[in-house]
């Protein structure tokens, strides 16, 4: 079985198994971040309980980690070793003609996201990291009151229009990755014929409707801002 | 027509190739690509220059000899056809038409457009068969009935004739379109069922040991295959592998 | 008696093979691992035997001038393989194959091979079913099968319009199998260029390696000819453009008989030349004549119309039509063998009736059959009084699915959709009949020089009948020659390995830079392609469909002097040591050079008419089947082997006459 995972294909499976489990965190992430479109205390409990359920922080939290990481690593591996498989390059070549932009692209659009994320860990993931495990203080609450303190710091976060406009433009690149990365994933797994067109359909909705959630999230706090 | 051809010129695999500019006149459109090409090497060889060296053979799209990427194309413009079925027709008077080799490590450019493509032989070599002897007395051809479905479709993926142009099209040079061609034939037939697990696995491993790169399911080969074979025969392929490596 | 000793076995045909199997010498299986066996070529016949072979136990080393065995011209072959299995029950069986075969070889072929033949076909669908062949099947699972032409049964195994090209990698997988297990060491992209014989015995090759242009020698205990048959000297064919009869050739002169080289079979339905620049002729499979009619216009005007533009061929009513193939063989219609539909599509278009601009087309449509399919697809579904345009949808479904890539193929090339106009088709060459001689063991004349499939002249006779020749090369592949070849090597256990240093192998290797450096230094001013065109047009005039004793001589002064030419104006670029495909050319067309002529001398000799070969002298004067080919059995019935004596006009004539005992001669009539 080690073995397999050296091999090409074993390699994309990895790619892809990392990709399912990325893809099912979106999930989570959004549907947690969704309530604060409509309560904030949801928000707030929610957060909270993310944020301090020792499995979730001490289990689920570094395999995340691993997973984005994994997928990142392994992403630019592959990148440079499918680079090295043609070492003198086409004079002309017109790659429009039998496939899409964004699936001969998808290290630009990883390029993009990992910023975004550099970007996003600083904003959210450093300081939650810096109060709860330095300063120790797994309360939750703003210092001094009894109220929890992760709304207000959503909403502080999305005063600034350039990081909305940032966060935005992430957004839309995650879409144009999920668009190829969704089904290729599902290819790579080796899924049959049978299931390939519902799959597109099915890629095409996630695609679109995972990013969308974050833009209207972001935007709402901007301009909702209480 | 009159064409301004450009041409990949490299005299053997260790020299150093350049584009080079030629031009034909008085092309018909009735004329197949290859016709046009033996037009220019004429041409040159009354000139007294050596004629561009390119892969032909049956020139009627089934042995798999033809290559050649045209205008950033494998086997060109047009779909479903090889080289030598591409005809002048999809030009226009005036064009200027870019004519490369087959571009992959796995591929050595041995002279002008002609490739070294035995890494596909290595790769059937190491799997891609059943094994049975001829001995005559093997059993009736209808003992083992076998659903049309899947005789058709094993017989869709066995149409591949090993051009190369799902590498050469790929932008990372990867093979797992010929390869899963052929897993695929043999994982749809009953004859096939026996040695399935290490066929799919030593045919993986050659196939990654001669440089070939991953797929990254963009779909260029599907599209630029001259025989049409299926995305689909990558994703049994990697089921195939998935399964014989979770036996 | 002759100097030609067939060896065909004693007792009835029914038994010969069996009998002959039973008490053949065999080498044990720790001997054969000392015994090389070289195979030149790598089709269905020799991929097939090199396979074979090294499974048996044998070193083989094989050789093939492509970049990989699997795209050898066995590959282009599209309709189909004969086999007498009577899964149809149809009353097919060995004895019915064997008697189609003879009698669609105008009775010239050897009565005992032939049953042979038949009798290993059946063999054949199991051995490739076994590879993982992806014979087409029925809706049960079971093999489907189709007809042919010149039979009544339907036993043609098929895979789509990909027979060929299955059927060989199929052999190439069983090639790869033995390759990786270094049974077989195989030579990609090398050519033979000469046989070595040490004691009068064939022992080894002289070849050349097309990548660095570096001259090997090569030594075996046995040589296995499988390179194909000479359709190019013809210059346009349906054969591949590497195709070619240097390595048949080559034996030829060395001592190897050649047999019959004017048998050559036109292909009914290929694809019409459109111009002097063509390279190549396309062959639409002859299944096509299941379900296509073939027609001409029956009024001048309509055809002066239809090359004008002025008229589309689907305006022209039934009336109009010319049906001519069912209106002259009412019995077998549009199914008639193919020699006999080729010479009767010349016979119209040298009348005048030729439909496309260059007078060389007849028209080959598939309107009825759409009509016919989408009504009996519209009752099968249930569909009551459907449209004409459900039908033609329908009916057009059915013809896609059974030829669907023959017509995309069409479309690709004349830019016309066959499905909505008919097909324009013209007979090209094809197939050569004719070839190196050889005995029952299918060994030449040369010792231990063997020669198979298309490259010898076996079992066709004077004309192939449809999916034949994929079957012969495969029999002699997988269940003739790997047994037969023993008979000679049993006498070889003791040899040990033939050594390629001696005098024998310096003089041909000698021989053979002396030729290439003849064309590098030559210098003169007409490319090789000038001369084989040349060559291409004489053949095609004179000794194409219908020959004559006036042409034929013409043919043979007039190929010697090409050949005088060539030899001293022929200019090839760079250099020897390199890739150079002009030089590769240079020396194949040298051949064809020689062949062409040997081949009209052939001709010229038989004045009879049979199966492929027509002479004009030789036709029935009257009654029903006047015009037809008519046979001379009382002079003819023999095999025309040449002797080479240095020029082809001066090869000596050796005749194997043809004993029938078990078929009763007939004129052919397919009315």
């Amino acid at each position: 079985m080690s073995g397999f995972f050296k091999s090409s294909i074993g390699r994309k499976v990895a790619m892809a198994l990392s990709a399912f489990f990325l893809m099912f965190f979106l999930i989570i992430h959004l549907a947690v971040n969704i309530t604060s479109l409509f309560s904030v205390e949801l928000f707030n409990q929610l957060s909270h309980f993310m944020g301090t359920n020792p499995l979730i922080q001490l289990a689920l939290q570094p395999v995340l980690i691993f997973g984005v990481v994994f997928h990142f690593v392994m992403g630019f591996v592959l990148e440079i070793k499918n680079k090295n498989a043609r070492q003198i390059s086409y004079a002309k070549n017109n790659g429009a003609a039998n496939s899409t932009w964004i699936s001969r692209n998808m290290i630009y659009s990883g390029l993009v996201i990992l910023a975004f994320l550099v970007l996003h860990f600083i904003d959210f993931w450093f300081p939650e990291m810096k109060v709860k495990y330095i300063e120790g203080d797994m309360t939750g609450m703003i210092a001094g009151t009894q109220e929890f303190r992760y709304f207000d710091e959503l909403q502080h976060k999305f005063l600034e229009p350039w990081r909305v406009g940032a966060y935005v433009l992430a957004f839309v690149f995650l879409a144009l990755h999920l668009l190829h990365g969704f089904t290729s994933a599902f290819q790579s797994m080796g899924s049959t014929a049978g299931r390939k067109k519902a799959l597109q359909t099915f890629g095409k909705i996630y695609a679109y409707a995972i990013p969308l959630g974050f833009i209207i999230i972001a935007v709402w706090h901007h301009f909702n801002h209480l | 027509m009159n064409l301004t051809l450009k041409i990949w010129r490299q005299k053997d695999s260790n020299t150093k190739g350049q584009m080079v500019d030629y031009k034909v006149n008085d092309i018909s459109e009735h004329m197949s690509f290859l016709e046009m090409m033996d037009v220019l090497n004429e041409q040159l060889v009354n000139s007294g220059e050596e004629p561009v060296a390119f892969d032909h053979d049956c020139r009627e799209g089934i042995c798999g000899m033809c290559s050649l990427y045209i205008n950033g194309e494998a086997h060109g413009p047009d779909r479903a056809i090889t080289t030598c079925q591409l005809h002048m027709r999809m030009f226009k008077d005036g064009d200027t038409i870019t004519i490369e080799p087959w571009r992959a490590k796995a591929f050595p450019v041995i002279k002008d457009l002609v490739v070294d493509r035995t890494a596909f032989e290595r790769i059937q070599q190491a799997g891609g068969y059943i094994s049975v002897n001829t001995s005559g007395n093997t059993q009736d051809a209808n003992a083992i009935p076998i659903s049309k479905h899947a005789a058709d479709e094993a017989m869709d993926a066995a149409a591949c004739i090993g051009c190369g142009a799902c590498v050469a099209t790929c932008k990372n040079s990867s093979a797992m379109l010929f390869v899963g061609a052929k897993v695929s034939q043999y994982a749809l037939l009953p004859q096939g069922q026996i040695e399935a697990a290490d066929r799919v696995r030593n045919m993986v491993e050659q196939m990654d040991a001669e440089g070939f790169g991953n797929c990254t399911n963009t779909g260029a080969c599907e599209v630029e295959c001259p025989k049409g074979i299926s995305l689909d025969t990558i994703a049994r392929m990697n089921r195939e592998l998935m399964k014989a490596n979770l036996k | 008696m002759s100097v030609l000793n067939s060896k065909v076995p004693k007792g009835s045909i029914k038994d010969k093979w069996t009998t002959y199997k039973d008490k053949i010498d065999l080498v044990n299986p720790a001997n054969k691992r000392h015994i090389d066996v070289i195979v030149v070529g790598t089709g269905l016949a020799g991929g097939s035997a090199a396979a074979t072979l090294a499974e048996l136990g044998y070193n083989v080393k094989a050789f093939c001038y492509q970049d990989s065995p699997r795209r050898a011209h066995s590959i282009a072959a599209q309709g189909g393989i004969n086999a007498a299995k009577n899964y149809q029950g149809d009353g097919d069986s060995t004895y019915r194959l064997f008697y189609d075969t003879v009698k669609g070889g105008d009775y010239r072929s050897r009565e005992a091979n032939v049953y042979r033949l038949a009798e290993v076909s059946a063999n054949i669908i199991d051995q490739c079913v076994a590879q993982g062949v992806p014979f087409a099947r029925d809706y049960g699972g079971l093999l489907d099968n189709r007809s042919f032409g010149g039979v009544l049964v339907s036993r043609t195994f098929y895979a789509k319009g990909q027979t060929g090209q299955q059927l060989l990698l199929g052999a190439y997988s069983a090639m790869n199998r033995q390759i990786a297990r270094g049974k077989i060491q195989m030579y990609n992209r090398h050519e033979m260029l000469d046989v070595v014989k040490v004691d009068g015995k064939a022992r080894g090759i002289i070849a050349r390696d097309l990548i660095t242009g570096k001259i090997e020698r090569h030594s075996a205990h046995a040589v296995v000819i499988a390179s194909g048959g000479y359709g190019n000297v013809y210059f346009l064919s349906t054969n591949a453009m590497g195709s070619n009869a240097t390595a048949a050739w080559k034996i030829h002169k060395k001592g190897a008989f050649f047999a019959n080289p004017c048998y050559t079979q036109i292909h009914p339905t290929c694809i019409p030349r459109s111009g002097d620049y063509q390279s190549k002729l396309t062959l639409m499979s002859e299944s096509l004549r299941n379900d296509g009619r073939i027609w001409v216009p029956k009024n001048m005007d309509d055809v002066i119309a239809i090359r004008e533009g002025r008229k589309k061929p689907t305006e022209l009513s039934e009336d109009e039509r010319d049906y001519y193939l069912e209106r002259r063989y009412p019995a077998f219609g549009n199914l008639v063998p193919r020699d006999v539909a080729s010479r009767a599509a010349k016979e119209r278009c040298d009348a005048g009736y030729g439909v496309n601009a260059t007078g060389e087309a007849v028209y080959l449509d598939f309107a009825a059959a759409i009509e016919r399919y989408g009504k009996e697809q519209a009752k099968i579904h249930n569909i009551q009084n459907p449209s004409k345009e459900k039908i033609t949808e329908l009916g057009e479904a059915i013809v896609e699915a059974k030829y669907g890539n023959l017509f995309q193929m069409y479309e690709k090339i004349v830019d016309q959709n066959p499905y909505k106009t008919p097909m324009m088709i013209y007979p090209a060459v094809h197939y050569t009949m004719g070839g190196v001689w050889v005995d029952y063991n299918l060994m030449t004349t040369i010792p231990g020089c063997y020669c198979i499939g298309e490259a010898n002249f076996s079992d066709h006779g004077a004309n192939r009948l449809g999916a034949s020749a994929l079957m012969q090369g495969l029999a002699d592949g997988y269940f003739v020659l790997p047994y037969t070849i023993g008979d000679y090597l049993s006498d070889d256990i003791r040899t040990g390995p033939i050594p390629t240093d001696t005098k024998e192998f310096d003089d041909v290797e000698k021989e053979v830079n002396d030729r290439i450096n003849f064309f590098m230094n030559n210098k003169g001013t007409k490319s090789v392609d000038y001369f084989h065109k040349k060559l291409g047009k004489i053949m095609w005039d004179k000794a194409g469909m219908s020959r004559n004793a006036q042409g034929l001589k013409e043919a043979m002064a007039e190929i010697k002097a090409i050949r005088e030419e060539f030899w001293k104006d022929v200019k090839v670029p760079g250099s020897a040591n390199e890739m150079n495909p002009e030089l590769e050319k240079a020396g194949r067309v040298a051949d064809f050079l020689e062949l062409g002529e040997l081949f009209a001398k052939d001709a010229l000799m038989r004045e009879e008419s049979c199966g492929g070969h027509f002479r004009e002298e030789s036709a029935e004067e009257d009654g029903p089947q006047k015009g037809e080919a008519k046979r001379d059995d009382k002079n003819f019935a023999f095999v025309a082997a040449w002797e080479h004596k240095g020029e082809p006009a001066n090869a000596v004539l050796h005749k194997e006459e043809l004993e029938f005992k078990d078929i009763e001669l007939k004129q052919r009539s397919y009315k």
